[in-house]
């Protein structure tokens, strides 16, 4: 065993130091601002053509005393539901030709209008295209109502007294914590896999692969590879986080620690977030080592690459069917099966206090990277280091 | 004092192996291959490509895994368990291009169970020993071919292995690294390695080995000590007569024949002496007069045949 771990030591020490000594790590670490900037960037145009169609605008024909009155009323709306909740009211004076003037308005490109309502608040008439709009209707005449209603500054005082948390609000604190977690540790993995997918290739390709494969076992060469890999996200991972609490230190009083507090607390939450983050890693990098493995170029590696992605996706789908309902049937099947468990189970250290079951599925998911390991293992030496015709995949069991 | 000499089992054969089959699908790369490498020998793997040496070499050091067959290195069934104390260099080279020359040479230490330390302090002496000790700090890619082999080999033997495999170790070296490799070979028997190396290149066998193995087809068709295989053939005789016929002609074997002005035949069992007496008194008038003991590559084509040999030579050609 000894020797066993000695071999994957070296392995991984040449591999580790190989990757982060190399120029190519500093882009690597760069990697989460490519996203952050292209969300920023898509997010802030997507928001913009969101609101310009999503939220339309109604023309109000009226005196500017009654509009005054229907923006008022609106106002006490949307301070219940919210500004997005009810359409935008613009005013216009009345024209000596309406008819005209309600063409004219239809027509405006600056702004958008959806409908144009007229006829003061006792005779109102809405004209516009809302066959497939009825909800605008519907709070135009709320709007209206309460402008004719009246009182707009009687309504009753309550007071309002801000705690940090109570359970309404830490209930779905928690189910955004857990999915945003799941959604990290997916992306995380999903970018480190095809990393390790084309492990391989160099040994491969430069016959390193055969002064290896005749020094130690080749499931030690495997289990190196993997934690360099590991070692070198590790690494990487707490650059990221630290780079993150300090950006959110920055911009956010109190910093990370204003953040709600996940089911098992933030200490227990983070450190099963890196146990979970290595589990899911050494999962998919040991099935992503076995199918890399097989590949030859970097060719053939990126054409499994497309497949692979599609499969963690599926997977990702998965463990999000458990988030709200972990003990449902759905959560506790996504939290046994292997490849889902880690993404699973760390949704539910946000969402549930008991550490048992995380206890229990560590190991469970520490099973299935040896099973894979040896698995992928088996499958390199009967498939790959043969010097002579490969023995296809669907002969592998028989070979 | 010899390595040899701290392992147990003085006796023990370095190497041995017993019917050793490996198939690739429909194909037998190996039949029923059977050696003993007797420990601190030289021991030379013959045959042209394709007849199964590399991958003898691959099941002996434990690579891959016979079909059926036992193997046994340094009195391990399982040859991993050995290697430590042994030395691999493939046939196909490979190292690490970004990696510095001395790194390359402790890492293929590490791998054997050398400390890393240990590992860069004997690379600096040894690339120091074959002046290549200002590369020392060079990465692999800014060495030439020849370089890179050296700094191969070195990785091969830095941990002072008592078994030393070689496949093809004399492929794609010119003559002075070809002599300087054969020297090495030579000074790490005489510190009590035992080395097994193949090649298609009899000279180099005929000049190192103590022992070969002749495979052709997967199969071994000799294995011994090289004078054992050169005994299989008898002596040739080389004769330059002044007299062109005589009484004299009939002293001369079946099977005589005339190249140019000499003939050649082989040495009869009665040996030279009363083939001369023979000669003289036929009134030969014996002009020259040469006994050649046949060579490695006579015994291999007498052994492997003559299609076998001839791919040898054509391989060596190229």
């Amino acid at each position: 065993m000894m020797r066993f771990l000695r071999s994957a030591f070296v392995i991984a020490r040449r591999d580790f130091t190989a990757t982060v000594l190399s120029k190519t790590f500093i882009f690597f670490l760069l990697a989460p601002l490519f996203p952050a900037a292209m969300g920023g960037l898509f997010g802030g145009i997507g928001a913009r053509v969101a609101t310009q169609a999503q939220h339309p605008v109604v023309a109000v024909i009226a005196p500017k005393a009654e509009f005054d009155r229907l923006e008022a009323a609106r106002a006490q709306i949307t301070s219940a539901l919210g500004d997005d909740a009810i359409v935008k009211l613009v005013g216009y004076s009345p024209a000596p030709d309406p008819a005209a003037q309600e063409k004219h308005l239809l027509a405006s490109q600056d702004p958008p209008i959806r409908a144009v309502l007229s006829g003061g608040l006792d005779h109102p008439r809405l004209v516009g295209a809302l066959g497939n709009d009825p909800a605008t209707a519907g709070q135009l005449k709320l709007v209206i109502g309460r402008a004719k209603a009246g009182g707009f500054d009687k309504a009753p005082d309550v007071a309002v007294t801000d705690v940090h948390v109570s359970t309404g609000s830490l209930d779905a604190d928690r189910v955004n914590t857990a999915w945003a977690s799941q959604a990290v540790l997916f992306f995380l993995t999903l970018m480190l896999s095809t990393m390790v997918m084309s492990q391989l290739i160099e040994e491969k390709s430069n016959k390193v692969i055969e002064v290896i494969a005749a020094a130690m076992p080749i499931d030690g060469m495997f289990v190196g590879k993997l934690f360099a890999m590991l070692a070198a996200s590790v690494l990487a991972l707490i650059v990221w986080l630290s780079a993150g609490a300090l950006l959110l230190q920055a911009v956010k009083h109190g910093g990370a620690a204003s953040l709600p507090s996940p089911a098992v607390g933030w200490t227990t939450f983070l450190a099963l977030a890196v146990i979970y983050f290595a589990m899911n890693y050494l999962l998919f990098g040991a099935a992503f080592l076995m199918i890399g493995a097989q590949a030859s170029t970097a060719r053939e590696v990126q054409t499994m690459s497309l497949p692979v992605t599609f499969a963690q996706m599926l997977i990702f789908a998965l463990a999000a069917t458990a988030i709200n309902a972990p003990d449902s049937a759905q959560g506790i099947a996504a939290a046994v099966f292997p490849l889902s468990s880690p993404l699973t189970m760390l949704a539910r250290a946000a969402e549930k206090p008991q550490l048992w079951p995380h206890v229990a599925a560590i190991a469970w998911q520490a099973l299935w990277v040896a099973v894979i390991l040896r698995l992928g293992a088996q499958l390199f030496r009967k498939t790959v280091l043969k010097s002579g015709p490969r023995t296809k995949w669907w002969r592998f069991g028989r070979a | 004092m010899l390595r040899q000499a701290q392992h147990e089992g003085l006796d023990r054969l370095a190497v041995e192996a017993v019917d050793l089959v490996k198939e690739f699908g429909d194909t037998r790369a190996v039949d029923g291959v059977s050696l003993a490498v007797p420990p601190g020998s030289i021991y030379g793997l013959l045959g042209p490509n394709g007849a199964g040496k590399t991958t003898t070499l691959r099941i002996l050091i434990g690579i891959i895994d016979p079909s059926s067959g036992m193997r046994r290195v340094l009195g391990r069934e399982r040859p991993l368990e050995a290697a430590s104390e042994v030395g691999y260099l493939p046939e196909e080279r490979g190292l690490y291009p970004a990696m510095h020359a001395r790194d390359a040479i402790a890492f293929m230490g590490a791998l054997r169970g050398l400390p890393l330390h240990e590992g860069r302090r004997r690379a600096d002496q040894l690339l120091e020993e074959h002046n290549l000790g200002k590369w020392a700090r060079k990465p692999i890619r800014s060495l030439s071919k020849g370089m890179a082999q050296t700094v191969q080999l070195l990785g091969t033997i830095i941990h002072r292995p008592k078994l030393i495999v070689l496949d093809e170790p004399f492929a794609g070296l010119d003559a002075i690294n070809q002599g300087r490799l054969e020297e090495m070979i030579r000074r790490e028997t005489r510190a009590g390695a035992t080395v097994l190396f193949s090649t298609h290149v009899i000279a180099h066998a005929e000049r190192l080995c103590e022992r070969v193995a002749i495979m052709a087809k997967g199969k071994v068709a000799f294995d011994g000590r090289v004078d054992d295989a050169r005994a299989k053939l008898s002596s040739i005789v080389r004769l330059r007569t002044r007299s062109s016929d005589g009484p004299w002609r009939s002293a001369l074997p079946a099977g005589t024949r005339r190249e140019g002005d000499e003939w050649v035949f082989e040495l009869p069992a009665a040996g030279p002496e009363p083939l001369l007496r023979a000669l003289l008194d036929g009134g030969a008038g014996i002009e020259t007069l040469a006994i050649e003991r046949p060579g490695l590559h006579d015994a291999f084509v007498a052994i492997a045949g003559d299609r076998v040999a001839a791919a040898m030579d054509q391989e060596k050609v190229q």
